[in-house]
């Protein structure tokens, strides 16, 4: 393979592994302060895409508009499956909560076949983004460079919010211990559902780069890579925003290295998720940069 | 120093607890207990484990919903003050364990503990005069608090609870699991904190040091108060002696 080529299939590699990795951070965050795996998490990364589609084609907002949109009421879907879905059985045994979100992820699955019905869509091009460039002898679609420098922005805004500020300071305690954080006067419902907020944020923008990306949108695309990303957040040590970061570009890259360099694997690119999960589990089951006690006593 | 720490004489009583019934799940932890925290007092509550203590403290902040009875605070109703309010009513708790956030630095520790306020000013007062009372913190300010020592968390414990300024200041057995030296550093700066004005309700099982610096004292066995009075007068009451104070006759 000439450098150039292993160059472009690296740039699509970090392309893709930012997006999980702005998908998986909403797994990490939603676990870290609640010991849940929000598994409706896919779905409101497959409606982000149905939010900018119909703002854009229906609406015709400007794409900015539409995005800025879109991402806004994906948080406000995040926030309400989490007032819907899991406060109620914020004191339930663990196992309730499980089954809640796999019935969330079911519900706005189907929803989403309902209102916005089954076959697929065509998710509107922005030009500006779908252009091809050419550095030197690689040529990519200028979307493929914009997606990791918008994906290291987002995270320098995040990490500045968790490390930097008092909501950030809240969160991290809330993370540790809902008592004592209630204790200290931290309105731990509040933070839930700010949680809830940026996570759904981050898979909107993650969403609809997706969605420029891979032009097409059904209700069941929010299916694979939510499951992917989910892996990505275990892979990275689930609760520790770095490891999902990290598991997300591991994921990535992976992916299409197995592709580049085993072409005749193509067809088994979701398999390899998979199967790093199976060796992760077994290798180090508390991920790379996971926490010694995952569990919560 | 801190002038703001004034004892609030508005009211004889800064906390009152009138037949408080506490269950878990049908199993009685407090059967109908009554006690009185006067401003500008230090209060202990001494009792073996198991006897209800921090079934006591955790009721008043709310942690723990009583069956009946009655908690009021200022003349208010505690019971209607949810947790996360219950710091603004100048209620704070040293929680047993320490309970403090290992993965947080220390400064983050001490900075949660002024979560509810907005003063930056006053804060940063007040964090000099925690540092000033415990010099170790301020050492160990970038540390973060999980890799700091039994002893120097409990400081930091006690540390971030007066971030807040609390009227009422209460401590679920700081003396637990540490050296007797440094239990001794503890209390004596417990003392200091409520020199400053500071309200202070102690459970302890450590009866010989707790009741050496108590106004009044009372014992507590399975969920019923035993014996109240002056820490003095337990002290030398002989059933304390016998009981808490590990001396034979």
């Amino acid at each position: 393979m000439s450098f150039d080529l292993f160059m472009q299939y690296l740039t699509n590699g970090i392309s893709l592994g930012s997006l999980y990795a702005l998908i998986a951070i909403g797994y990490t965050m939603v676990y870290g302060i609640l010991r849940l795996i929000n598994f409706a998490h896919g779905e409101i990364f497959m409606m982000s895409l149905y939010f900018a589609f119909y703002g854009i084609a229906i609406f015709s907002l400007p794409w900015y508009m539409t995005f800025l949109v879109a991402v806004l009421v994906t948080a406000a879907l995040g926030m309400l499956v989490e007032r819907a879905a899991y406060k109620p059985l914020r004191h339930s045994p663990r196992i309730t909560i499980m089954v809640s979100a796999i019935g969330a992820s079911f519900f706005l699955q189907n929803l989403a076949v309902v209102i916005f019905g089954g076959r697929p869509k065509a998710f509107p091009t922005v030009p500006m983004f779908t252009k091809v460039i050419r550095i030197g002898n690689i040529s990519l679609q200028a979307l493929t460079l914009y997606i990791p420098v918008a994906t290291i922005i987002l995270l320098i805004g995040l990490h500045f919010l968790i490390q930097k500020t008092k909501t950030g300071l809240g969160m991290r305690a809330v993370s540790k211990d809902h008592d004592t954080a209630r204790l200290m006067g931290v309105n731990v419902n509040k933070t839930i559902t700010v949680t809830f907020a940026i996570g759904s944020i981050l898979a909107a923008f993650g969403g609809i780069m997706w969605g420029m990306k891979f032009p097409q949108i059904v209700p069941t695309m929010g299916l694979i890579p939510g499951l992917k990303c989910f892996i990505a957040a275990v892979v990275g040590g689930i609760g520790n925003i770095s490891g999902a970061v990290l598991g997300g570009f591991i994921l990535g890259v992976g992916e299409i290295m197995l592709i580049a360099f085993l072409p005749g694997l193509t067809g088994y690119r979701d398999a390899f998720a998979f199967v790093l999960l199976i060796v992760i589990l077994l290798v180090k089951p508390t991920g790379l940069l996971g926490e010694k006690t995952a569990e919560k006593v | 120093m801190n002038g703001s720490y004034r004892p609030t004489w508005g009211w004889t009583k800064m906390l009152e607890i009138n037949n408080l019934v506490v269950a878990y799940g049908g199993i009685q932890a407090l059967k109908g207990i009554n006690l009185t925290v006067e401003p500008g007092k230090i209060v202990a509550l001494i009792g073996a484990n198991g006897a209800g203590k921090s079934t006591t403290l955790k009721s008043i902040v709310g942690l723990v919903k009583p069956v009946s009875g009655s908690i009021s605070y200022e003349g208010k109703d505690l019971l209607k003050v949810p947790t996360k309010d219950m710091v603004r009513t100048g209620i704070t708790l040293v929680p047993e364990g320490r309970k403090i956030f290992p993965d947080l630095t220390v400064l983050e520790n001490l900075k949660i503990g002024a979560y509810c306020r907005n003063d930056t000013k006053e804060i940063e007062k007040d964090r000099d005069w925690v540092y000033e009372l415990f010099p170790i913190l301020k050492e160990r300010n970038w540390q973060l608090a999980g890799t700091l020592s039994g002893g120097e968390q409990q400081m930091l414990a006690v540390g971030r609870s007066l971030m807040s300024r609390p009227k009422l200041l209460m401590m679920d057995e700081p003396s637990l699991g540490l050296a007797p030296l440094i239990v001794k550093n503890i209390f004596s700066i417990i003392k200091e904190i409520h020199s400053q004005g500071v309200t202070i309700l102690l459970i302890e099982q450590n009866a010989n040091v707790s009741l050496k610096i108590a106004d009044k004292g009372y014992v507590i066995e399975t969920g019923m108060i035993k014996l109240e009075g002056s820490g003095q007068e337990l002290l030398v009451n002989e059933e304390v002696k016998k009981a808490y104070l590990g001396e034979a006759h």
